[in-house]
């Protein structure tokens, strides 16, 4: 006996590294073994996701809305459900990101942080919410478009362009970290 | 300084003044009781305060007769103001500082069928931001910048919504029966949604709306956008009350079970050490407690 378990400061250390280091089985085979490395691996997919997706709709409301100025707050040919929508999913993106960066922050005390899984997540949810906001917000439910007084294809082509490589890169990354604390990864 | 000037500085200072004495009054007992009080509470609490103050301070009274001006000051009153007082947590500390005799009736007064209903989120939700459109959509807000009367009961009515509002979302007072995380968080975004969406037809319908205020549309355009953006940043700071609460108890609640699994190795170690001063029901099995995995 007295072999006392790591705290949670070590087991962040050992984190998801402990794979390399000759842990499998387990994303912390020595501070939780009550998470599965699969569960660990998936949680931090979806808190990187959820950041990903606050992150860049709050870039795009401080830059391009507020500093900019491209973006219209409100546009003529916005119609009711728009409007509605917009409303909604705005503070959707706040929980998003509140809820993510809270979820960040208990899986490394817990010492459960898949980061490289975190990542890929991440930038899965960067490239998924500037397509969302695209097509869906820019084309199907017409909020406003991404600059007035321009000729919008080209605007529109490197928009969604560079937000289907965000989302490709992203994808990329999940696969590319799928065995991420098994041993594999 | 003209008597009216003078009366309206004494209001905004009691505004301030009255409520940070009484709160610190109540932080007083308490230290003398021996128990301590957490200075961030404090120091929320004496920001809420000063808040109010600033909303109901003659130059930001004046300047709330243009649209942008008048936009800032409810923001103030409205939202920032309460999201900070409640953060304070008023009530515990009344509930502390008052003995076991008197705890029991505001409990019960706490519990009773009527507070458990306002204590909802949804009710805050209804009373803050249905009331906002009740003021832009209606004549209320040109009635209000006509009688003195409407104005304080339209200001009280911003203050007391959203300190109702933020309390059932976010605490850390106790309140009767409050739903899960979920549940507040849907509040919190049909709220938002609510508040956008009220910003949005402002804008689009600047010149009309407010109905018979006579306001200029473009400084109206202007005001709409800093609800709607200010009303974000609200929404961002409540979320973070929110989850933030919901973090420190996980955090509380692993230090706990650590801080029982360290007890339970000490105790593991030296069994002989416990003088019964802890009534702590391993040590006394002996050589029991070592056969006993810690934590």
């Amino acid at each position: 006996m007295a072999v006392r378990r790591p705290g949670p400061r070590a087991a962040a250390r050992v984190g998801v590294a402990g794979a390399r280091g000759g842990y499998r089985g387990s994303v912390t085979a020595a501070a939780s073994p009550a998470v599965p490395a699969r569960a660990a691996r998936r949680r931090s997919l979806l808190t990187g996701g959820m950041l990903g997706v606050g992150v860049m709709a709050a870039v795009d409301v401080v830059v391009f809305h507020l500093l900019l100025g491209w973006h219209h707050f409100y546009d003529r040919s916005t119609p009711a459900v728009g409007l509605l929508s917009d409303g909604l999913l705005q503070t959707g993106y706040l929980v998003l990101l509140v809820a993510g960066a809270f979820r960040l922050a208990d899986a490394r005390r817990a010492g459960t942080l898949a980061r490289r899984s975190a990542v890929a997540g991440f930038v899965t949810g960067l490239g998924a919410f500037q397509l969302f906001d695209g097509v869906v917000d820019h084309k199907l439910l017409r909020v406003h478009q991404v600059r007035y007084g321009v000729d919008l294809l080209p605007y529109d082509l490197v928009w969604n362009g560079a937000a289907l490589l965000l989302l490709l890169a992203g994808l990329g990354l999940v696969v590319a970290t799928r065995g991420e604390g098994r041993g594999t990864g | 300084m003209t008597g009216a000037l003078a009366a309206g500085w004494l209001a905004a200072a009691g505004a301030v003044l009255l409520p940070a004495a009484l709160y610190l009054a109540g932080v007083g007992v308490r230290r003398d009781g021996g128990r301590d009080w957490p200075a961030a509470r404090t120091a929320s609490w004496l920001l809420g305060c000063l808040l109010v103050g600033t909303a109901l301070s003659p130059p930001v009274e004046t300047a709330g007769t243009g649209a942008t001006g008048h936009m800032v000051q409810h923001l103030l009153l409205g939202a920032a103001a309460p999201l900070a007082l409640v953060l304070g947590a008023p009530m515990t500390l009344l509930l502390g500082a008052l003995g076991p005799a008197a705890r029991r009736p505001v409990a019960a007064v706490l519990h009773s069928r009527p507070l458990r209903l306002l204590a909802h989120p949804a009710t805050g939700a209804v009373l803050a931001t249905g009331g906002l459109h009740l003021l832009y959509l209606t004549p209320l807000h040109a009635l209000s910048t006509r009688s003195d009367a409407v104005h304080a009961l339209v200001h009280g009515h911003l203050l007391v919504a959203g300190c109702l509002f933020a309390w059932s979302v976010a605490g850390p007072d106790p309140a009767p029966r409050r739903p899960g995380t979920g549940v507040r968080v849907a509040v919190v975004v049909a709220a938002g949604g609510a508040h956008a969406v009220l910003a949005q037809l402002l804008y689009a319908r600047a010149g009309a709306l407010p109905p018979g205020a006579g306001l200029d549309a473009e400084e109206v355009r202007t005001a709409a956008q800093v609800m709607y953006h200010g009303g974000h940043l609200v929404d961002l700071a409540l979320l973070v009350a929110l989850f933030g609460a919901r973090y420190r108890r996980g955090r509380r609640r692993e230090t706990a079970r650590a801080a029982g699994a360290d007890v339970a190795t000490l105790r593991a170690h030296v069994p002989g050490d416990d003088d019964g001063g802890v009534p702590w029901r391993g040590s006394r099995q002996g050589p029991m407690a070592r056969s006993s995995p810690p934590g």
